[in-house]
């Protein structure tokens, strides 16, 4: 005899429900979280390492770098003066809440004050998988191209800011920017953006201002 | 290709509700995916019958429900539903606006014996 059961389950809820313990275990602490994601290639890592060394004067900083396989990135986040610790997701293609709530366990969370995390390079999965971090930053980058937000609508939807990087290569490659603006523009209305390079570092300092301006609205939040 | 580990989260939701009926089987599962989440059908069933098979929900059926993209724009009251990608008001032309619908991804339902 069948029986149908109603449930009404959304079916990452056991993700969010472990994302919303991360996020107040970062609150508790004063921290704040940015989830950087990205294609693979796009400048995640140079950009976490330029905002080390121009913010760990004024900011203790850590970073959680997810990749499929080596600690390459955590490794340089460490040179350039974090703290850092290594996922490792053994083929996943993203980073979860479960996966951040152990690296962070791993963290001295009192004594920091910006925590990055470095997503798996992808633009499709991590936008599904809440992690509890406070702002997603969606790092593009002059040579993918410009169709890239009409590509991937999922991932320029969901985040609260956007850098272009690699600007210095705009004399060199096809790439519209009003073309790529536009499509930012539909799916995600008035998006910060922060066109920039970090080898020629143009443009970085608006981006390291937008970070400590962030950084201050979440302490008098916390606070 | 998230679908293996969202597959696995459906197996443990429907797992654990037809323990709590006292099922012995689970013939159908029913998920609502909206538009807008970017899930495959054909690579979720796929998944499912690796991660489902020696447990009670082996051989169970999936049945999928589309919804559709539901907005309201926030500047003029426009309800509409747009195929393409631009969720723009195709009223006032705003896109100050609410996705209300297309964003589920949740179980609805499951059949037990």
């Amino acid at each position: 005899m069948k029986e149908r059961i109603p449930i009404v389950e959304k079916i990452l809820s056991a993700n969010d429900h472990i994302a919303a313990q991360n996020k107040s275990a970062l609150d508790s602490a004063g921290v704040l979280g940015l989830n950087f994601m990205a294609s693979p290639g796009a400048g995640k890592t140079s950009l976490i390492e330029h905002t080390i060394k121009k913010l760990k004067d004024r900011l203790k900083l850590a970073v959680i770098d997810g990749d499929v396989a080596t600690s390459i990135d955590a490794d340089r986040a460490a040179a350039a003066g974090a703290q850092s610790v290594q996922i490792n997701t053994g083929g996943e293609c993203h980073l979860d809440a479960i996966m951040l709530q152990g690296a962070l366990l791993e963290l001295p969370l009192e004594e920091i004050d910006l925590l990055i995390v470095e997503n798996v390079g992808n633009l499709i999965c991590p936008a599904s998988f809440q992690l509890g971090t406070h702002k997603s930053v969606l790092i593009a980058s002059v040579p993918e191209g410009d169709d890239k937000p009409y590509k991937y609508p999922g991932m320029y939807r969901g985040v609260e800011a956007l850098v272009i990087n690699k600007t210095d290569l705009l004399p060199y490659v096809e790439f519209d920017m009003e073309y790529f603006r536009q499509g930012v523009e539909i799916l995600n209305p008035g998006l910060v953006t922060f066109p920039l390079s970090c080898r020629s570092e143009e443009g970085l300092d608006a981006y390291l201002a937008w970070v400590e301006t962030e950084m201050e609205a979440h302490r008098r939040v916390v606070q | 290709m998230h679908e293996l580990s969202i597959t696995e989260s459906i197996l443990e939701i429907a797992l654990r509700h037809a323990a709590e009926a006292e099922a012995d089987k689970i013939t159908d599962i029913h998920l609502v995916i909206g538009k807008l989440s970017s899930i495959i059908d054909d690579s979720v069933q796929f998944y499912w019958d690796i991660v489902s098979d020696g447990t009670a929900a082996q051989g169970a059926v999936l049945h999928f429900r589309r919804v559709r993209i539901e907005i309201v724009c926030q500047a003029c009251g426009e309800s509409y539903h747009p195929e393409e990608l631009d969720l723009s008001c195709p009223a006032c032309g705003s896109r100050d606006v609410r996705i209300v619908a297309g964003e589920e991804f949740r179980l609805e339902a499951i059949e037990v014996e």
